[in-house]
């Protein structure tokens, strides 16, 4: 149960922090599609008798330098090679699991939902390792990859290595897509990047600050919902996930409702006098 | 040793030739305004010069050294036409200027005092430290091109290249970083800007350079508009502009003075 929280609160707060890039580039969905390309790893593990999570990781990351390297060169449209990518996978995945000894459907089950209560102390080493890489590099080169998702064109310019940061976080993609797969699973991987982000920026005013929140909330819905899935016996996975929409919904509302009290409490407020554009045309009657 | 030296260089985009054989030469201290109509290819020439570009044929040379070998690009600070694609999540005004320190710090030293101050200082000079903590998203669109020229100067570069600076923005701003741009004139910095309205800017150039179907047309003092081109407030679009990447189709919309 321990280990299972704590691998739970590893990824809530990790993928956040990785998912704050993917929202501000608009690539949400980015990590759903690294999700589906993962099973066809898992599969592929499974058939040839090796870890699946190793094989999940490997084809994963090849999964995500092939959707970084199109989406770099702009001509092939983007949703259409991501949807050959989700579809494809899902169905490679599906198949090749279906091949392998252990074809049962709990298997399956436990890759796309998660299966933390079975997390062993291996898992939770690998989980524990990759997640302080993907922090370290997710924090530490925080500016570099904040220039490069706000305007790439002006990252190029600066002289920063721009292929080479996309790279390295399609790479991170697929690294946390794979370790999460344990706790929330591949189909719900994606909510824990983009959700609590989303939570986040409903109050935040600054990149920093909705990069802190948002892993705060994360955290707080992993420790929330392995709690709650304890106590009424559902599955954590999705208990977290559930959570995580709960909070975006609370401050959402939150935000709304606080911003209507102001504004009626402050009636008679001036507003800052905007800036007017000189008038075009004369507006006394002298020029006539 | 000139700034900039551009020789015979020609671009293609999709088999279309978009420049061909230009020569530009930019020397230390001046102010060189590109000019053109839309579609003629001033933008594309900037951002060959940038390097965003690749070069068909013909050599760009930066500071003396080839573009290919060039490293210095804290030297360079480039304001681009608007902000980038990546607003998904919000950023303040003081976040964005701060990218500008990257060229000069590298990526993996943390930011320090110095940093701060250069973006404190860059956002004094265009008039906008007091909404150093404010989302840019709430920002007027001339305050944010105002916002992107601060983040080129916290660069401290010797050479600003700027693309279309006045396109759309109103007139407060346009005299606000006029006044930032001779001021970075008056201390030493070469300026290079695609325009194809002046205004404020004109008593700063030094020398104007027009293209014209992709081709310098004629080099020399800013010269007087043409025709109806010289109704003030004309909306300079042609027929078949390109629409350039990233922005949405121009019509054709030439409109006649209203008398």
């Amino acid at each position: 149960m321990v280990r299972a929280l704590l691998g739970a609160l590893i990824i809530g707060l990790i993928a956040p922090a990785l998912g704050i890039y993917l929202v501000q580039r608009r690539l949400s969905l980015i990590g759903d599609g690294i999700g589906h390309v993962a099973l066809t790893g898992v599969g592929v593990g499974l058939l040839l008798n090796q870890s699946p999570v190793l094989t999940a990781v490997v084809v994963s990351i090849i999964g995500a330098i092939g959707v970084e390297l199109v989406r770099e060169r702009g001509r092939t449209s983007g949703d259409l090679a991501l949807a050959l990518l989700f579809y494809g996978g899902i169905a490679g995945g599906v198949v090749l699991v279906g091949l392998s000894e252990d074809s049962s459907n709990a298997n399956l089950m436990q890759f796309l939902f998660g299966s933390l209560t079975t997390t062993s102390r291996q898992d939770l080493i690998v989980i524990a390792v990759l997640g302080v890489a993907v922090l370290v590099a997710m924090l530490g080169l925080r500016q570099a990859l904040f220039a490069v998702c706000n305007d790439e064109e002006y990252a190029r310019v600066s002289g920063l290595p721009v292929r080479t940061l996309n790279l390295l976080m399609a790479v991170t993609t697929a690294v946390t897509v794979t370790i999460a797969m344990r706790t929330v699973g591949l189909l719900l991987v994606s909510a824990l990047m983009v959700v609590p982000v989303a939570a986040a920026q409903q109050v935040t005013r600054g990149f920093r600050s909705t990069m802190a929140a948002a892993m705060v909330i994360g955290v707080g819905s992993a420790a929330a919902g392995v709690w709650l899935a304890g106590e009424v016996d559902t599955a954590p996975g999705a208990t977290i996930v559930i959570l995580a929409i709960a909070a975006f919904v609370a401050v959402t509302v939150g935000a709304g409702t606080w911003r209507v009290l102001r504004r009626r409490s402050a009636p008679g407020r001036q507003q800052a006098a905007a800036q007017l554009e000189p008038p075009e045309v004369v507006l006394q009657a002298e020029a006539r | 040793m000139s700034v900039v030296t551009v020789s015979h260089a020609a671009v293609s985009y999709g088999g279309r030739a978009v420049l061909q054989d230009i020569d530009l030469d930019v020397q230390p201290g001046q102010v060189v305004a590109i000019l053109g109509a839309n579609g003629s290819g001033k933008s594309t020439l900037i951002r060959t010069i940038l390097g965003l570009v690749p070069l068909e044929a013909g050599t760009v040379t930066l500071f003396g050294t080839p573009q290919r070998r060039f490293r210095q690009w804290a030297r360079i600070g480039y304001v681009p036409q608007r902000m980038g694609a990546g607003s998904g999540v919000p950023a303040t005004v003081g976040e964005v200027v701060a990218s500008g320190r990257l060229a000069r710090r590298g990526i993996f030293r943390p930011s320090g005092a110095a940093d701060r101050e250069a973006v404190r200082a860059a956002l004094t000079d265009v008039g906008l430290l007091d909404r150093i903590a404010d989302p840019v998203s709430t920002l007027s669109g001339g305050q944010q091109q105002r916002t992107l020229i601060a983040r080129a100067l916290a660069g401290r570069p010797d050479l600003l290249i700027l693309d279309e600076p006045t396109a759309g923005v109103d007139a407060a701003s346009q005299d606000a970083f006029a006044s930032a741009l001779r001021r970075f004139a008056e201390a030493g910095g070469t300026i290079l800007l695609v325009a194809h309205e002046l205004g404020p800017i004109e008593p700063l150039i030094d020398k104007a350079v027009v293209v014209h179907h992709g081709r310098i047309a004629y080099e020399g003092a800013v010269p007087e508009p043409a025709g109806h081109h010289a109704e003030p407030g004309h909306d300079h679009v042609h027929p078949h502009a390109e629409a350039e990447r990233a922005r949405i189709c121009v019509a054709p919309t030439d409109r006649m003075p209203a008398n």
